[in-house]
């Protein structure tokens, strides 16, 4: 999967658990400047992603997470583990 | 085929669509999001459900036309709950049930349960869920030396559940609910864990046992993830960094699961379970074809491992049918070759005599399904239909939204576990009619026989030589009673449900009027028909519950509860019978009933419910050829 393809589906999980399916989500995309983005959302966000792509965060990862870009790599960052 | 996907419920490919539909819909139909919370759902899609059912219901806005009471239900945990409520409110939806929900602050349960004044007591809930982890229940430690210290910890952690349950007694009826707690404990010891009785894992494994026997003598419902987390794993419902994190014992992914474990029980209680399975036969009961392959060509039993599978699932079938739960075919077939394995096929387990009603025809299957109900006098929404073709499956789906139709796997030796884990048939407690019922569905068929043999209806009620057993309420008929009282809803004058306490205090007032009525004939005991509960208002019994089971119709046992009824009303003294009929979605067949009885209309309300009244000294019993005994215990 490229990157672009992975940014697309975490911003259509996103715009599901947020249910706001106009969201503009970019790599920049933030937690703090969406509205609805609190820590109980966030949680879903990460469990609907690992769900959806069927791959694993470690507690570690999931708490340095700053952006959407982050979440994206850190798929990626599976995705390339599990060839 | 995992629990956490609710894998019996179809995955449909308009879901997402629907749900941006109805999101931004400015009203929304209370059956379209039945029929949603129908399909397979994963638990961002069950939020988004919830989000468009909580904007348009509330418990002040409620859905017209519901057929069940709208439920209230209090989660009183030690851990973190809120991201399972939606859940629960959509496998209400689910049910065509109305489920609000209430949580109580995070570990404050027993403030919540003791204040006059708390959230808890000001919801009054109809049903109260307990959900305690390990941690909560053992403290820190959570670890014993000693085998005695170990029991010691087990019977603490028993005690304080115990006292949260009759905290809750003392000031609610409905049901309580208790979450078995979840080993999320790893093993120190490995497989003879239990060696070891004060390590965390063996004090859950322990205190799990302990809280099975609790409940069944506090009369608590378990809700037992211990033994659901056998078939996915612990994996699939815990994740310890979530624990962590957000102190959430139950992942989100596994919340439409635990949402539909909770409702299965809410529903058992108030009779909601579905009562009949309905089989499909060709490549459901057996392998092929049997107008094509004839008894010889189809596949079943020993020889093939998927002869084998069918047989297993007849067993299955077989055994639920033991339990309580009525069998019937409904098959798009030829009636005699559909009956030709059943009669003479050796390895069949299902014989003719297990199944109530036997639809082979080519007809449209929605139609016989409807049939089916009503041959059995249940309500088409208690029916459950297992049929291995997808398109049959759709088109019942389509028609019967209020069917429950199992995506079955398509392997045969997994159809069992599907439906078993689809939880239609939960019971909260099986008692010895359930256990006889499949016997009475024989004896019914036995009795159809016989009527055919009689040209005469009254030839034909002469010769059951029928007895009517009765005997006030009393602790041996307790648990039938209350099962009646709960799941009765077609011959049912008001509907009205008991809980077991409820039903022990009247059994406590000697002024009231406690009616259980067995029904005997010569072919055998069709077990406790009916209830009847009187109250009295000074002169006056007020009839406040009559209900009877549908199977023993057209044999006179109304007629004689009424002449039973009335001596009863000359023992206490009273002058005046009232009749109520309230009217439910499900029982209008009984609009008339006292009417038929010889009272008099007093009075008519505009929502259709209607009082009726009966001057007792000037009653003529009603000559029957049911003989009235009172019924000596053994």
């Amino acid at each position: 999967m490229t990157k672009d393809e992975v940014l697309s589906q975490v911003s259509d999980i996103i715009r599901d658990v947020l249910d706001q399916p106009e969201l503009q989500v970019t790599m920049d995309t933030t937690a703090d400047e969406v509205e609805g983005w609190d820590s109980f959302n966030h949680i879903n966000i990460v469990v609907a992603t690992e769900a959806s792509f069927h791959v694993k965060f470690n507690t570690a990862e999931v708490e340095e997470l700053k952006n959407v870009g982050e979440l994206v790599d850190l798929v990626l960052k599976r995705l390339a583990s599990k060839k | 085929m995992s629990i956490t996907d609710l894998y019996w419920l179809p995955k449909q490919t308009t879901t997402a669509d629907q749900l941006r539909k109805l999101a931004s819909a400015a009203s929304v139909e209370w059956s379209e999001l039945t029929r949603l919370a129908a399909e397979r759902l994963d638990f961002v899609q069950t939020n988004r459900l919830d989000k468009i059912f909580t904007k348009h219901f509330t418990a002040v806005n409620p859905p017209l036309e519901l057929s069940a009471k709208p439920v209230r239900l209090a989660v009183l945990s030690s851990s973190t709950t809120d991201h399972l409520l939606p859940a629960i409110r959509v496998a209400g939806l689910r049910r065509g049930m109305f489920v609000t929900t209430a949580i109580g602050d995070y570990g404050q349960y027993l403030q919540e349960l003791g204040d006059p004044n708390s959230k808890i007591i000001a919801f009054d809930p109809t049903a109260i869920l307990f959900a305690f982890d390990a941690q909560h229940l053992f403290g820190n430690a959570g670890f014993a030396t000693s085998a005695e210290d170990g029991r010691a910890l087990v019977e603490n952690a028993l005690q304080r559940v115990c006292n949260a349950w009759k905290l809750a007694r003392e000031r609610f009826k409905g049901l309580i609910i208790q979450q078995s707690v979840l080993p999320t404990a790893p093993g120190i010891i490995g497989g003879n864990e239990h060696r070891f009785p004060g390590s965390l894992a063996s004090l859950i494994d322990s205190l799990n046992t302990g809280l099975r026997s609790l409940a069944d003598a506090e009369g608590v419902a378990l809700l037992s993830l211990d033994k659901v987390l056998m078939s996915d794993g612990l994996a699939a419902w815990h994740d310890p960094g979530l624990w962590h994190r957000a102190k959430q014992e139950i992942s989100p992914i596994a919340a439409p699961a635990f949402g539909d474990l909770v409702m299965r029980l809410i529903a058992a209680q108030v009779g909601r379970s579905a009562k009949c399975l309905v089989l499909d036969l060709d490549n459901t009961l057996w392998g092929g074809v049997i107008g094509d392959d004839g008894l010889e060509g189809i596949k079943l039993g020993q020889g093939s491992a998927v002869g084998e599978a069918f047989v297993a699932f007849q067993s299955f079938a077989r055994d639920l049918s033991r339990r309580g739960i009525i069998l019937a075919v409904c098959s798009k077939n030829d009636e005699e070759n559909a009956r030709s394995p059943f009669a003479k096929h050796p390895d069949m387990v299902l014989k003719n005599e297990d199944i109530a009603c036997f639809v082979a025809n080519w007809s449209d299957k929605a139609g016989n399904l409807r049939s089916i109900a009503e041959q059995l006098n249940i309500g088409i929404d208690a029916l459950v239909f297992a049929d291995d073709n997808p398109f049959e499956r759709n088109i019942v789906r389509r028609e019967l939204p209020m069917v429950a139709v199992p995506e079955l796997p398509e392997d045969p030796s997994l159809y069992a576990r599907c439906i078993s884990d689809a939880g239609y048939f939960e019971a909260l407690q099986i008692t010895k009619d359930d256990l006889q019922r499949s016997g009475q569905y024989r004896a019914n068929t036995q009795r159809e026989l016989l009527k055919a043999s009689h040209t005469d209806l009254v030839g034909y009620l002469k010769s059951l030589q029928m007895e009517l057993r009765w005997a006030p309420f009393d602790r041996l008929g307790l648990q039938r009673i209350v099962q009646l009282i709960n799941k009765t809803n077609q011959f049912n004058l008001t509907t009205k449900r008991y809980t077991e306490q409820e039903v022990l205090a009247v059994m406590d007032d000697p002024e009231a009027l406690t009616l259980q009525l067995r029904l005997v004939d010569c072919f055998g005991d069709n077990g406790i028909i009916g209830i009847v509960i009187g109250k009295p208002q000074g002169q006056t019994l007020l009839l406040d519950t009559w209900l009877m089971s549908c199977r023993v119709l057209g044999r006179q046992v109304e007629e004689a509860t009424m002449n039973l009824t009335v001596e009863e009303a000359n023992r206490l003294e009273k002058n005046i019978l009232v009749g109520e009929y309230l009217p439910s979605k499900k029982n209008g067949m009984v609009r008339e009933h006292y009417k038929k009885l010889k009272f008099g209309l007093k009075e008519e309300k505009s929502d259709g419910s209607t009082l009726w009244q009966l001057n007792v000294p000037d009653y003529q019993p009603f000559p029957t050829f049911i003989s009235i005994v009172r019924a000596q215990h053994d």
